[in-house]
């Protein structure tokens, strides 16, 4: 332990923030240590935005206390050690990819090179095009180099795969495990699961501006033992009581759909073991026999609901 | 894509300032200068008005003809570039939303502004220059002892309306900005004491009379600026940049 810590990357606690008579962000918490990632994930209009901006100094909050690097969020000392991917991008409609990152790079004591930078991002194709000319995939990626350009400690990045192709998103990828592994911490948002499961230390749940789970990608899909199931195929209608009786306590047995029989609850190699002795005493083969974890997408629908928002 | 280690290890700070202002004036001028409309807007209809306005009789104007058509199309000049250019390219940079990204990177907030006026100062360099030399064609004589007047107008005038300008593109939607931007500007031209000296005591107290007349006590005549001119100036200026600092939002 080191005598005088440093404070966290991004330190939240009982943030609120309403629009009129909406609460978009009601009570959050959270906090981000140095040099790790954390995707803040969530529907639709679930407050992740409006944290980030409040994080990044753009906007206002109505309660609760927010510290970035140890310092107010828009501070003059903190902006050059933050690095900003705001959603949507931003440039002047008539400025050209190059000349727009290159005045971001003049704004920084350190820059890399925005012509590799630019090559790295796929833009060197596009150098002298003006930004409303560029594709909304190219845009963000020059967002992406705007972000990166000055070396921060910490950057915020706003869905920054959004309207990306896939070679795009997979580069995009590469790029935040590379900071991670040069010890920059990384904020981002995201509603894409395998994005989040994929790349952050620290999953954040956001719904209705609260924070509904949060912990590792692995800690949140194995979380507890009733988060396995054994799933598979057989003829409709069979009567579950005897496999019930066979297996141990703690595990359930119910046919999901017709046909579709559900074990939930701790599978082992045994448990797969009674459930297929007890499918030859039925006179049934099991079909499409699979055990499966839990994905992120289930505990997220199971969080925040199935139903389409408005 | 494979990226050496150490690649992306911080090393945050704040670029030179001098640099800064340097290169963010300049791009905000060179942007001006590439768009056709605001060529149109700030170069070629002032150019086309100053040579009908000293050749023609059709408007009155007080001798010599050739200097007072000048020193109001220098007024126009500024106009179209500090109040209506500058309106419209802030309403739509906020639409692509360039001011959000500006105010992300360590740029100071006065160094924004200061940018945005030195690149327009910059643009009315150029458009005063070029319409100045097409004047002295048609036979227009400089007094000197004006030249110190004529910068300090220019400077009055293009701050006064570039606070209007951001007043007006701050807070409206773009092609609001558009509509309004380039409305007023006919009317400013018109009845707003630029083209014509219109003898209504009112349109004494609009900043673009105000400035046509300051214009003309320093170019034709090579004298300071009457009080009452800079005052309506000043007070617009002020008026437009408190008020444009509670309205002006990023996006």
């Amino acid at each position: 332990m080191s005598p005088n810590p440093q404070p966290p990357a991004v330190e939240v606690s009982g943030l609120v923030k309403r629009y009129g008579s909406k609460t978009a962000v009601d009570g959050l918490d959270l906090v981000q240590e140095r040099g790790t990632v954390l995707a803040l994930l969530g529907p639709n209009g679930a407050g992740k935005t409006s944290t980030v901006e409040i994080c990044e100094g753009f906007r206002r909050f109505d309660a609760g206390s927010v510290r970035v690097l140890g310092m107010k969020p828009g501070a003059t000392e903190l902006r050059p050690r933050i690095g900003v991917m705001p959603q949507g991008g931003g440039g002047y409609p008539g400025v050209r990819a190059a000349e727009m990152l290159n005045l971001v790079a003049t704004c920084a004591a350190n820059p890399l090179d925005p012509a590799w930078l630019l090559e790295v991002l796929g833009l060197e194709g596009v150098l002298r095009t003006p930004y409303k000319r560029l594709s909304g995939g190219q845009q963000q990626r020059l967002s992406l180099a705007c972000a990166l350009i000055g070396r921060p400690e910490l950057v915020f990045l706003d869905e920054p795969t959004a309207g990306m192709d896939p070679q795009a998103r997979r580069l995009v990828w590469e790029l935040i495990s590379a900071l991670r592994g040069d010890g920059v911490t990384v904020l981002l948002t995201t509603h894409l699961m395998d994005e989040a499961e994929a790349l952050a230390d620290h999953v954040v749940i956001m719904d209705r501006g609260r924070v509904v789970a949060s912990g590792s990608p692995v800690e949140l899909t194995s979380h507890g033992s009733d988060d396995q199931q054994l799933r598979f195929r057989a003829r409709g209608g069979l009567d579950t009581s005897l496999l019930s009786a066979a297996l141990p306590e703690g595990l359930r047995v119910r046919e999901a759909s017709r046909g579709t029989y559900l074990v939930e609850g701790h599978i082992d190699p045994q448990v797969v073991s009674t459930v297929t002795s007890w499918c030859a005493q039925q006179g049934v083969l099991a079909e499409e026999l699979q055990v499966a974890k839990r994905s992120l997408e289930d505990v997220f629908l199971e969080l925040t609901g199935r139903e389409l928002r408005s | 894509m494979n990226f050496a280690p150490g690649t992306f290890t911080p090393a945050p700070g704040r670029g030179k300032l001098g640099r800064m202002l340097l290169v963010h004036a300049r791009t905000e001028a060179a942007l001006t200068l590439r768009n056709g409309e605001q060529i149109l807007l700030t170069l070629i209809i002032p150019l086309a008005l100053l040579i009908a306005l000293a050749l023609m009789s059709v408007i009155p104007m007080p001798e010599p003809r050739v200097g007072s058509a000048t020193a109001r199309i220098f007024a126009l000049a500024i106009i179209s570039s500090a109040f209506t250019g500058q309106a419209i390219a802030l309403g739509f940079d906020r639409r692509y939303g360039v001011l959000k990204r500006l105010a992300a990177t360590s740029l100071p907030r006065w160094l924004l502004v200061v940018g945005r006026v030195s690149g327009a100062l910059a643009v009315v360099v150029v458009q005063l220059l070029v319409l100045g030399v097409t004047a002295a064609l048609l036979g227009w004589t400089f007094p000197l002892a004006g030249l110190g007047w004529l910068v300090l107008v220019t400077i009055l005038g293009t701050l006064s309306f570039g606070a209007l300008g951001v007043l007006l593109g701050g807070s409206l939607k773009a092609e609001i900005v558009l509509a309004l931007a380039n409305i007023l500007w006919f009317v400013l031209l018109m009845v707003g004491g630029v083209a014509l000296s219109v003898p209504v005591g009112f349109v004494h107290l609009l900043p673009s009379a105000a400035l046509a007349e300051a214009m003309e006590s320093a170019i034709v005549h090579g004298s300071a600026p009457g009080i009452g001119p800079v005052l309506v100036l000043l007070v617009w200026g002020l008026a437009a940049g408190t008020l444009a600092t509670r309205t002006t939002k990023l996006t």
